[in-house]
């Protein structure tokens, strides 16, 4: 079924694209073709590998430094009166929005492009994890406690587990923010990687057929890293915290 | 000698009184059950006994010390939704044991498992169990740490009406076996006639005690001997219920 909406998704652009005559917007062949060009030149290897690096990097920064964070304020109420505020007032503010502050610290290069993805992927991991404290079944805390267990023994053996059907979620949602951002975070302060593979392809000539190749890699791409984070909850030590596992 | 003891223990939340100098003494190895009608402080009471509160007034000792906080000499059983849905039957069982050698522990979880019936499911997650067969895994993982005093909380409450009777032979089963002080709060009179060596009646709240029963049956207890109706019906009357529908 997926594979038939996909042929007839093609068949439209197709027929869209010869029907209106658009003269720049590539047909999903000149596209294909696109991406063979910039497997050709090298481009398309260097390029997924440059975006994939700065998420990797900005992405495991915010997994390790969110997670605790969020933790930490989940346990404590003061904690969470501290932290609790301050996550909600940047928590809306577009990663994008920072670009200008991450050029002036960072400079044009990799160093901006991991801060904005960090930034990115660290809000919704942290709040998650704050709320996802928040909501551990008190019965279950009450054993831990009742069977001895220090507070650093709770968190590890009780908090930490009860949490992590809803950290995957969180984690899934991040990760699909981080690869949205580093495309735009290309496009601006980097020259290379997927993003800016896709403004170059504009400025430099026009080359539509590159732009929407940029954007179906980036599209499947995408699919792959959702795939591959999904399949963490099938984990047995995970599926009792989702409806119907 | 006297295992658990009440002395003038008094309760309230806020403006509102919830228990009532309750004086009670409970004997080693003996099963006694907390009767009331709901909402007459009878959780509360076994919170108070379990550590999980603080009494307004009086106390609570156990062996002549006085309770301060929960301790896993003695461990409180919830209904069946505190056992760690993230771990399987054979790691709930070994969730207190984290102090024992591995060779101990695997001996013990070994044999709780027995115990309760669960033999064949060491692997199965809970949400792979029934209701009964969760509650069972749970009062393993109890006895799994040898507490000297169990409490229960309506521990069969949400069980079907069938289940509950196997339970409740179950629990005579291990009782005898393990000879264990049980505290066990419940709203079913049937319920404690059943268990019980004493039926403590605590009245609407504030819940005090109003009359202590001795339930001189011997095990296994015959539901429709003589004895067994006059005990349950002076209990129905202790409650103020004409025993019909």
């Amino acid at each position: 079924m997926p594979l038939t909406g996909l042929a007839l998704f093609v068949l439209a652009w197709d027929l869209a694209v010869r029907f209106s005559g658009a003269p720049l917007i590539p047909t999903p062949w000149e596209a294909l073709r696109g991406i063979g060009e910039l497997a050709s030149r090298g481009l398309l290897f260097k390029y997924v590998v440059a975006s994939l690096f700065r998420v990797t990097w900005g992405y495991l920064l915010a997994v390790a430094i969110a997670i605790p964070v969020g933790v930490a304020a989940g346990m404590s109420p003061r904690a969470r009166a501290m932290v609790s505020p301050f996550l909600h007032l940047l928590r809306p503010i577009s990663p994008l929005a920072w670009i200008p502050i991450a050029i002036l610290w960072f400079g044009v290069g990799d160093f901006s492009a991991v801060f904005l993805i960090f930034l990115a992927a660290f809000f919704p991991l942290a709040v998650t994890a704050m709320h996802a404290v928040h909501d551990v079944d008190p019965a279950h805390l009450r054993a831990g406690v009742n069977f001895g267990l220090s507070r650093r023994q709770l968190i590890a053996r009780v908090v930490v587990p009860a949490i992590v059907p809803q950290l995957i979620v969180g984690m899934r949602i991040a990760l699909g923010i981080a690869w949205l951002v580093v495309v735009a975070a290309e496009m601006i302060a980097v020259s290379s990687g997927l993003g800016f593979l896709i403004i170059e392809a504009r400025n430099a000539g026009n080359r539509y057929d590159l732009v929407v190749a940029g954007m179906v890699l980036i599209g499947v791409i995408g699919i792959v890293l959702d795939l591959a984070i999904r399949r963490l909850e099938g984990l047995d030590s995970v599926r009792w915290g989702y409806a119907e596992g | 000698m006297s295992k658990v003891e009440f002395r003038g223990l008094s309760m309230r939340f806020g403006a509102t009184e919830v228990l009532r100098d309750i004086n009670l003494s409970v004997g080693e190895g003996e099963l006694v059950c907390i009767l009331g009608p709901s909402g007459c402080g009878k959780s509360t009471l076994l919170n108070i006994v379990g550590g999980f509160l603080r009494p307004a007034k009086g106390e609570v000792t156990i062996d002549g010390v006085p309770v301060t906080g929960p301790d896993p000499r003695r461990i409180f059983v919830f209904q069946e939704r505190g056992v760690f849905p993230w771990l399987n039957v054979e790691q709930n069982v070994a969730f207190g044991l984290f102090r024992l050698t591995e060779e101990e522990k695997r001996s013990r979880v070994a044999r709780y498992i027995q115990l309760v019936g669960l033999g064949g499911f060491e692997n199965a997650y809970p949400r792979e169990l029934s209701g009964g067969m969760k509650q069972r895994l749970e009062v393993a993982r109890a006895l799994a740490v040898h507490p000297d005093v169990l409490y229960l909380d309506e521990p069969f409450g949400a069980l079907d009406s069938i289940t509950r009777l196997q339970m409740r032979r179950e629990l005579l089963r291990i009782w005898q076996t393990e000879r264990k002080t049980i505290l066990f709060v419940t709203h079913d009179i049937e319920e404690s006639v059943q268990l019980a060596d004493r039926v403590v009646v605590l009245s609407q709240r504030p819940g005090r005690v109003r009359r202590v029963l001795d339930i001189d049956i011997p095990h296994p207890r015959d539901l429709s001997a003589p004895r067994y109706i006059e005990l349950r019906d002076a209990i129905f009357g202790e409650i103020g219920l004409a025993h019909q529908v």
